[in-house]
């Protein structure tokens, strides 16, 4: 299999890598930049914990290759808390008790990321619908969704910040 | 929240693990690094739900380049098994359902491993399967275990050889033949449940290393590590102490990462290719059939009581569809058993229940451990009665429910709990008795209700065991092998730790992983059992190092340790008033007067716990002085609308409440309930489908649903009720399982009472619920 050279930005940080074209993003995450945070749960785009946001866009990386992500921009949940302090979203989640095991919980905050990001105050409605492609077994979701509407509170008074 | 919580039982503090999981620091097992010594399992399944192996031949497979070894049931004689020891952990001779491993390969890479794994062939000689659990209990039923009787057993399980019968549990209590003429009404029904699966979001990752001095370590996610030590050591001949399990934060286990299922396989790959680490991770479909799943189930049930309402007779059988091996399914038909009348006093009781094999995936434990299954029927039944001599269901369930002190079916008394309590709260949170109206003319709005009882199920005496370390700064690191799955157990523990010891919550760190080799010894983190068990053990362990803290100080200050108490921290006496920190005494001690020398030293206090006043059961009746540690119970009340037009159902309002005896942190306690509610719901519309040759037809998240945001009621309403357990840590018992019991039966019978129509058989959809209107109006 050929590899290819790509040229991303991951959290910020400009990064260039050698891949195999059949290569996965959500692999070439994890295993070439330990990005572990992101998580693999079924690799057929069903469960969400993969989500990363490619320019900005929530998007399952396991359904996407790493060549794809050339000259992009990718975020992942470890780029919410670059210097350790807790963005809004991660302390609404905090607050409002929103994890249980912890393994959705990545896609979860980046989903709302995506979403806070393009609509700073949505309905409840909209942000199921946001979230309905995280899956979630432990929490039943209800501290999820009122953990995103205060973080939407939260995220429309700061800079775009996460 | 305060920066310190001092007294921390009783308080909403925040998770331990919580800014682990936030940011995506949490390591689990597939996030440890191995470097590029890896190597990548993969399984060979069988095609054939029930056949011979005649052949198997893996030439072609290790020819290919980066194959490193392959492995077979030639490879490991011995079978591995809870408490039926019937499994292969590769197929030897005879395959037992669809995607039973046969051969398992080791590559340099997940791509190779794959290929290889399709290079391996097996030649198969199919014989007769049989999938439904009442047809394979026949005498001429197709038999997938000819041994049967030849399999070491636990003696409280009772195998019949020569049938499919892997357990028969008999309650035998009163006489019920002469009660049916009291009755005044009887209701009768059969009971279908299908097997489900516990899609945790995190699928089964298990990495081995046999390093050639024969030290073997096992890197997975796991609810019991200590239980897979002991299983896989005795299994392939490895001593105890040489043998070591660490397990990371688990990513929901819900009973699927209890016992054990693929991880021994990832060991004997290892053994193939000892000094490398090999990686077994299952695929969404392998995480479906190739790991374990809730059981089936088919129960015909009898119920009758007299004009006033009182419960006079039971008659039931249940029968559960064990699939190809039991991993916990005997005991689970054990647990079905023993509890068989739900949360009922009921004098006359024939009870019988059946593990029976059938050519299926696994079938073991799944949060509720038989109880969701078989309240599912008795508590619609238990509506049925009530309609049928006219009383609200829910006073119906007050007048019968088990209280505190009564002797129950197995001959035991009741250990102290408030179940009309919970009935109480849980009506009253939606409006119980008041008609509402629906959101449209073409809804119809319906309210119901459904009790539990669960009981831990388990050996007489699973232990638990702690250890308290102080450091320099006296904060504690506490070491116990009980796991988190999410519940919230190293939380609760750490606040029980900190509450025991009189230092701030924030204090105490819980040492993670939980390592074999490391973690004081913990039976398993199941049965929700370990706020209790654990909880004691935490306590004991708290109170020992406290005991010797206070006598260092005591014998610094020449004063009795009696008068002596430690709070916020710092010890000080209830009769002088003076005062010394904990910080720097807890490792070097206390100079003696005029430094002629020093008393003390590191503070270790280690504590543990079992229970040990289980008795045995009478195999022909059932009875005993003590069948079970303690009971949980609680109620659900469920408010939903039924669209006539397209048989949905939305579930406006659940409430429910649980007798938790202490809420050591309540708001843990409702995100179990609110988690659970949406589990049982789900669990309703969920089964694995098979076609009629055994394959599975929905084993990915696509065509298996599982509920999303989109999904949830409308409202949840928790709640609980504090009486206090005997010999549990501030009176607290467990909740985690029983928050899922009653909810799929709760909201049968809210639906009955909303169109008037009965489901027996699970699971619901919109179109069945559709068909059913359809049909009703036909009629």
């Amino acid at each position: 299999m050929a590899n290819h050279t790509i040229t991303f930005t991951v959290n910020g940080a400009l990064e260039r890598v050698d891949v195999p074209a059949n290569l996965t993003l959500l692999q070439m995450l994890r295993d070439k930049l330990a990005l572990t945070g992101t998580k693999n749960g079924c690799e057929a785009g069903e469960c969400g914990a993969c989500t990363v946001l490619v320019d900005g866009e929530p998007t399952n990386s396991c359904m996407m290759l790493a060549v794809e992500a050339d000259g992009r921009e990718i975020m992942t949940v470890e780029g919410l808390a670059p210097e350790g302090q807790l963005s809004p979203i991660q302390q609404a989640f905090v607050d409002h008790n929103a994890v249980q095991c912890g393994f959705c919980t990545p896609g979860m905050l980046v989903s709302t990321y995506g979403l806070l990001r393009r609509n700073p105050n949505p309905t409840e409605e909209e942000i199921k619908e946001a979230l309905v492609g995280n899956l979630c077994r432990c929490t039943g979701y209800v501290r999820i969704i009122q953990a995103v509407q205060a973080a939407a509170t939260q995220f429309a008074g700061t800079e775009g910040g996460a | 929240m305060a920066e310190f919580t001092t007294e921390p039982v009783g308080k909403s503090v925040t998770r331990i693990d919580m800014y682990d999981k936030v940011t995506g620091s949490a390591t689990f097992a597939d996030d440890i690094q191995f470097g590029p010594g890896l190597y990548y399992g993969r399984l060979v399944r069988c095609p054939h739900a029930h056949a011979l192996i005649r052949k198997i031949d893996a030439t072609r497979a290790l020819e290919l380049p980066g194959v490193k070894a392959v492995v077979t049931g030639a490879d490991v004689p011995k079978n591995i098994g809870l408490y039926l020891i019937d499994r292969p952990i590769f197929a030897r001779e005879r395959v037992r359902y669809v995607g039973e491993p046969v051969a398992g390969v080791v590559a340099i890479s997940e791509e190779i491993a794959h290929e290889a794994a399709q290079l391996v062939e097996v030649e198969y000689e199919e014989v007769p399967a049989v999938f439904d659990p009442v047809e394979a209990a026949q005498e001429d039923a197709p038999l997938l275990h000819p041994d049967l009787g030849e399999y070491e057993v636990a003696n409280f399980i009772f195998p019949k050889p020569g049938t499919n019968i892997s357990e028969h549990f008999k309650l035998r209590r009163g006489d019920v033949q002469p009660a049916w003429d009291r009755c005044a009404a009887i209701v009768e029904g059969t009971f279908r449940l299908p097997q489900i699966q516990h899609v945790p979001i995190e699928p089964h990752v298990a990495v081995s290393l046999w390093e050639p001095s024969g030290q073997v370590t096992l890197w997975t996610c796991s609810q019991s590590p200590f239980a897979q030590r002991d299983l896989v050591a005795q299994s392939l001949d490895i001593p105890h102490g040489s043998f070591r399990v660490v397990s990371p934060y688990v990513g929901g286990g819900f009973g699927g990462k209890a016992g054990i299922s693929m991880e021994v396989c990832a060991v004997v790959m290892a053994r193939a290719v000892k000094g490398h680490p090999v990686k077994l991770r299952m695929t969404r479909e392998e995480e479906f059939i190739g790991t374990t799943v809730r059981q089936s189930l088919v129960a015909h049930t009898k119920i009758g009581c007299d004009s006033e309402g009182n419960l006079l007779a039971m008659e039931t059988q249940y029968y559960f569809g064990g699939g190809a091996y039991n991993d916990y399914g005997v005991n689970i038909a054990r647990a079905a058993g023993y509890s068989c009348t739900g949360p009922y006093l009921i004098p006359n009781v024939k009870g019988d229940s059946y593990c029976v094999y059938t050519n299926q995936p696994i079938g073991s434990a799944m949060r509720g451990f038989g109880m969701p299954e078989i309240h599912w029927g008795i508590e619609q039944i238990m509506d049925q009665l009530a309609e049928k001599i006219d009383m609200d269901p829910a006073d119906f369930r007050r007048r019968n429910c088990v209280k505190s002190d009564e002797t129950i079916l197995t001959g035991m008394k009741m250990p102290p709990i408030d179940l009309v309590s919970c009935i109480d709260k849980a009506t009253k949170a939606i409006d119980w008795g008041k008609r509402e109206a629906p959101s449209a003319p073409h809804k119809k709005r319906g309210k119901g209700i459904a009790i539990m009882w669960k009981a831990p199920a388990m050996p007489p005496n699973p232990g638990s065991a702690a250890i308290v370390r102080f450091n320099e700064d006296a904060t504690v690191n506490v070491s116990i092998g009980a796991q988190d799955l999410g519940q919230g157990a190293f939380t609760v523990l750490a606040q029980m730790a900190a509450q025991a010891l009189g230092v701030p919550y924030e204090w105490v760190r819980v040492s993670v992983p939980v390592d074999t080799k490391y973690s004081p010894y913990e039976w398993q983190t199941v049965a929700s059992r370990i706020t209790w068990s654990t909880g004691n053990a935490v306590k004991a362990a708290a109170e020992d190092a406290k005991r010797q803290i206070l006598e260092i100080v005591a014998g610094h200050w020449g004063e009795d340790p009696k008068d002596l108490d430690i709070k916020d921290g710092t010890v000080f006496s209830y009769r002088t008033e003076e005062e010394i920190s904990l910080k720097g005494m807890v490792i070097y001690g206390l100079p003696n007067e005029n430094f002629e020398g020093w008393t003390g030293g590191p503070i270790v206090g280690q504590g543990r716990f079992m229970p040990t006043y289980v008795t045995n059961l009478d195999f022909e009746t059932g009875q005993g002085t003590r069948a079970v540690v303690h009971y949980t119970v609680g109620a659900q009340a469920i408010d939903l609308e039924v669209d006539t037009e397209t048989g949905e159902i939305t579930v406006l309002r659940i409430a429910s409440v649980y007798d938790v005896g202490k809420a050591i942190n309540p708001d843990l306690i409702m995100t179990q309930i609110e988690g659970g509610a949406v589990h049982g719901m789900s669990s309703a519309f969920e089964g694995l489908r098979f076609d009629s040759e055994g394959h599975p037809m929905n084993p990915n998240l696509v065509d298996y649903r599982i509920s999303t945001a989109a999904d949830i009621p409308l409202e949840i309403h928790g709640d609980y009720v504090e009486t206090p357990l005997e010999d549990g840590p501030w009176g607290a018992r467990g909740v985690g399982e029983h928050v899922m019991v009653p909810t799929a039966p709760a909201m049968a019978n809210a639906i009955h009472d909303a169109v008037g129509i009965r489901f027996n058989d699970l699971p619901l959809s919109a179109e069945r619920v559709f068909q059913a209107l359809q049909e009703k109006r036909e009629s």
